[in-house]
């Protein structure tokens, strides 16, 4: 520190780059803003109330399904409805035990074809994201793009001609019919390309020479280095695959095969007024996604940030 | 490894100059690649390309079980003078109009405050902002639900509070398409702000400190260099978010079954119920056809208007 005391005009000083780097995170490319007077000091907690409200709007229904679920019927059915943590009971889960002896079972089916169908991404989706990424073959960039334009394709297109082909195929009221076709995935495939594109060539190079077999090289060097990327992609399918509703609604039709969703709507026509019940049903779906959110958020919001990348 | 040959002037030897056979031989070659990705390409196949072509030509069928009848253009005739599928379309393209743009300039307001917050704090808004989507569509439909309900929901408590309503929210033709498009607009696009957060800070610093020097202020830096820049993002979230909600069926499912009357019938609502209610294969081909045609419709208009050649 002593030697640097003195900075040479012109050139920024080791504490200049040093508070820079440090406010790089925050306000990168951004004009950083301190408010200044009484005016812009006022804007600037008009603005803070703003962003601090919406959030509060945006989290009532959550919270609302919480105590609701949590207070009996008998008084969220009284004018004015009496929720305070003082009725806080389990009422409505054994309630849900007795009229909807179902709903753990729905649950279970909803863990199991949700893990089955992460399984099957992860597996497929960067053995695919590794061939576009690393391998040279005629064809790779069209049959890529092919691929990737089929994104834009709205699933309601499909479904008429899915439900025939699933009848065909006998897998109707069946789990093949939601594991079979959702077991690779467009933006799975582009989110392992792009991350496998970042990762260096010199290890598998070194590999192929020393004469491991291609399935090899993916199996033993690539997949032990994507899983940063591997944890993202797994997250999405999976809680894309639990809030699954319009598709399971169509081919499955046992009621002890329903998936979650599925049995909720089924519920909710079943009890319609008697609030306290569902919002209990509804906790079982809500709560795996807000613990899975909690406990991977940080692959969540590096997924939204690479998905962003998908222009066009 | 001296006398090795290149892969081309070997094969060059075996088959000549014939092109097409070094082709082949480079195929062969490569053959681990094409069997890496099979699996996906197969999928894809059976899956998205086939339905979609089988959707086109049922459209211009009549579902019979004896087999197939070709109509010509008796479905979209049909469905084209239907009030109810007009119906629909009016409320599907409401609802968009309304949503898109809604979605869309919240996710830009709150994500330019949000930058000029600390790192932790930005988290913690983001997370706020994030967590009632990682709910389904299916619980969130029935918590506001229970929220509007006209007797006893916490809506028309909270305005009875202050001399209000009791409003029929739901319940009512008149007042149902804006209630579904309400709970849309209260709950904040939290994906979205994440991205522009994402695209924020990509932009480089320089850009700001220049505008800066020439005096310019904090909402003319936004206006002349956030916004132009964001607008590859934008386009990406128009698009996205244009097909998403064209889509919307599981409010209308869960909430008001497309009631009351008509109200809140939506176009996938409508498919959904022809197809799997009323079994009419090709009629719902149709209108799926129809709202495919729309929806590329749009995206391109979108592509028109948002894309720019701006490059950082």
């Amino acid at each position: 520190m002593s030697t640097n005391g003195a900075v040479v005009r012109g050139k920024p000083g080791r504490w200049a780059l040093r508070r820079r780097r440090a406010t790089a995170g925050a306000v990168q490319g951004g004009p950083s803003w301190r408010p200044r007077g009484v005016a812009q000091w006022a804007g600037a907690i008009l603005v803070m109330t703003f962003v601090t409200a919406w959030a509060v709007v945006s989290l009532v229904p959550l919270v609302w399904l919480f105590t609701t679920a949590l207070t009996p019927s008998s008084a969220l059915l009284r004018i004015p409805p009496d929720v305070s943590v003082r009725n806080f009971s389990l009422d409505n889960f054994k309630l849900l035990q007795e009229r909807a002896p179902l709903l753990p079972r729905w649950f279970l089916n909803t863990v199991l074809v949700a893990s089955a169908v992460t399984v099957f991404n992860l597996f497929f989706d960067t053995l695919a994201g590794y061939t576009f990424a690393k391998l040279q073959f005629p064809g790779r960039d069209i049959i890529f793009w092919t691929i990737l334009c089929t994104m834009m394709i709205p699933g309601q297109v499909t479904l008429v001609p899915m439900f025939m082909i699933v009848k065909a195929l006998h897998w109707y009221d069946s789990y093949f019919a939601i594991l079979v076709p959702a077991m690779a995935g467009v933006f799975g495939i582009f989110l392992m390309k792009q991350y496998i594109q970042t990762l260096p060539s010199e290890i598998e190079d070194a590999a192929r020479v020393d004469g491991c077999s291609e399935f090899g090289i993916w199996w033993r060097i690539i997949l032990p280095l994507c899983k940063p990327g591997m944890a993202v992609l797994g997250i999405f399918v999976f809680m894309a695959e639990w809030k699954a509703f319009m598709w399971p609604l169509i081919v499955l039709k046992t009621e002890s095969k329903f998936m979650l969703e599925q049995g909720l709507a089924t519920l909710q026509q079943q009890f319609f007024t008697d609030y306290g019940l569902l919002m209990s049903g509804a906790a079982f779906s809500a709560v795996p996604m807000i613990l899975v959110f909690f406990v991977f958020q940080r692959y969540l919001m590096e997924g939204w940030s690479v998905g962003g990348v998908l222009k066009g | 490894m001296p006398g090795a040959m290149s892969p081309t002037v070997a094969s060059a030897r075996r088959y000549g100059r014939n092109p097409y056979l070094q082709t082949l031989r480079l195929i062969r070659k490569k053959k681990w690649a094409y069997i890496f990705i099979a699996p996906d390409v197969l999928l894809f196949l059976c899956f998205i390309v086939v339905p979609v072509v089988r959707s086109f030509m049922l459209a211009f069928q009549e579902f019979r079980l004896s087999g197939n009848v070709w109509v010509g253009l008796d479905n979209f005739k049909y469905v084209l003078t239907d009030p109810v599928f007009g119906a629909a379309m009016r409320n599907t393209a409401l609802y968009t109009v309304v949503m898109v743009p809604q979605n869309i300039i919240v996710a830009l307001l709150l994500a330019s405050i949000l930058r000029h917050l600390s790192e932790r704090t930005q988290s913690l808004f983001r997370a706020a902002y994030y967590l009632p989507g990682v709910a389904s569509a299916v619980v969130i439909s029935m918590v506001w639900k229970w929220i509007y309900d006209p007797n006893f929901g916490l809506f028309n408590f909270l305005l009875s509070k202050i001399g209000l309503g009791p409003y029929p929210w739901l319940t009512s033709p008149r007042t149902s398409l804006f209630s579904i498009m309400l709970m849309g607009i209260l709950a904040a696009p939290g994906g979205f702000i994440i991205l522009y957060l994402a695209a924020m800070k990509k932009i480089p610093r320089e850009l700001y400190e220049v505008a800066d020097i020439d005096g310019a202020t904090p909402i003319r830096k936004w206006w002349n260099i956030t916004l132009p820049l964001l607008k590859p993002t934008t386009l990406y979230l128009a698009i996205v978010s244009t097909i998403g909600s064209f889509q919307i069926f599981t409010a209308a499912y869960v909430m008001t079954q497309g009631g009351p009357g008509y109200s809140t019938t939506t176009v996938v609502y409508l498919i959904y119920n022809t197809a799997f209610r009323d079994f009419e294969f090709g009629l719902a081909s149709a209108q799926a056809v129809i709202l495919f045609l729309v929806i590329v419709a749009v995206s391109v208009f979108n592509f028109r208007r948002f894309s720019t050649d701006v490059q950082y």
